[in-house]
């Protein structure tokens, strides 16, 4: 392994922690925002930590949903780090439960990417490690900041917390409908699909309900293409 | 909701998104990789992230509202197709919702 490479994996890596982790900021005012305590926004950024689940969550109660509604769509959008785990077991190949346990904690988007796109195995595991331990200490920090900071908001600042959070999911969705990502015309069918059930069944089923039956959009995507190498 | 009941929610929604994760590093790969599996999983956040969009920025209970966070929404779409960090986009929101608000009271 080259020093150069490593080092560029190094700093990649931290960088991207540092920034990613910063967004906690919006995470724990928006918490505190839903009517949660700032150790219960704490404790979700450090034991579930995977930012779309943990804006749902918070995001359902704040609509008043009820439990299971939040812990479902939580859930639902959990589900993908599923993926990212099997796509990174083999590269990982954690020794021992602990190394197993903490590991999985630090399953997320970013430290898959940053894991897949490295050069090598051993640079994947830096990467890995690197981007999930500083998202994850900046991340539960910065969401004590956000939660502090909300504590004592007036009006105006709570309508500018109320515009924070569908921003803050439409930031998360954003990069899935780009012209670049894969599929992104069916990306883009779902997404609509998902957000005309939501607000079609608004008016007629329990709070935070909606979201977790918008899921059946992803008829929209219909059968798996062929692969040919699969 | 109590705020007993709230961390019962906390904890058990942590507890699932844990239990997702460590599934994938430990069951064999064979067991997760059905094409229709990944299929579903691949499309869920569209949906749900669309759905949590349309429902934050255009709803309070079971009414559909029209106020500043829609402002604020497509403040964010305009940051977003212009390619500004995510930190950025929160701030734009933020103050465009807060504008509105000054604005209209």
């Amino acid at each position: 392994m080259s020093s150069p490479a490593r080092s560029a994996t190094l700093r990649d890596s931290l960088g991207l922690g540092l920034a990613v982790g910063l967004y906690g900021v919006a995470f724990g005012a928006a918490a505190v925002g839903a009517g949660l305590s700032t150790w219960q926004a704490v404790a979700l950024s450090a034991l579930m930590f995977t930012g779309a689940s943990q804006f749902a969550l918070v995001g359902v109660l704040g609509a008043g949903g009820g439990a299971f509604a939040a812990v479902g769509s939580a859930l639902l959008l959990g589900s993908r780090n599923t993926l990212y785990g099997v796509r990174l077991a083999p590269m990982l190949s954690p020794r021992g439960w602990l190394r197993r346990a903490g590991a999985a904690q630090l399953v997320i988007d970013e430290s898959t990417a940053m894991a897949v796109a490295a050069p090598d195995r051993a640079l994947g595991r830096l990467a890995f490690w690197v981007t999930g331990g500083s998202v994850y200490v900046c991340w539960t920090a910065m969401t004590v900041v956000g939660a502090l900071g909300a504590g004592g908001l007036g009006e105006t600042a709570q309508a500018a917390l109320d515009a924070v959070v569908p921003a803050a999911f439409l930031a998360l969705l954003w990069p899935r409908l780009r012209r670049t990502a894969t599929e992104a015309a069916v990306q883009r069918r779902v997404a609509l699909g998902g957000a005309v059930i939501a607000l079609a069944l608004t008016p007629f089923v329990p709070a935070g309900l909606q979201v977790v039956l918008a899921v059946f959009a992803v008829l929209l995507a219909g059968r798996p293409r062929p692969v040919a190498t699969a | 909701m109590s705020d007993g009941t709230l961390w019962v929610v906390v904890l058990a929604g942590a507890l699932g998104c844990y239990l997702l994760k460590l599934a994938g590093l430990s069951v064999p790969a064979a067991w997760v990789e059905h094409p229709l599996v990944t299929r579903v999983v691949e499309f869920v956040p569209a949906a749900l992230l669309a759905a949590l969009v349309a429902v934050q920025a255009a709803t309070s209970g079971r009414d559909l509202v029209l106020d500043g966070r829609l402002v604020g929404l497509a403040v964010a779409a305009l940051a977003l197709a212009l390619r500004a960090p995510f930190i950025v986009v929160i701030v734009l929101a933020g103050a465009a919702g807060a504008l509105v608000h000054v604005l209209v009271g």
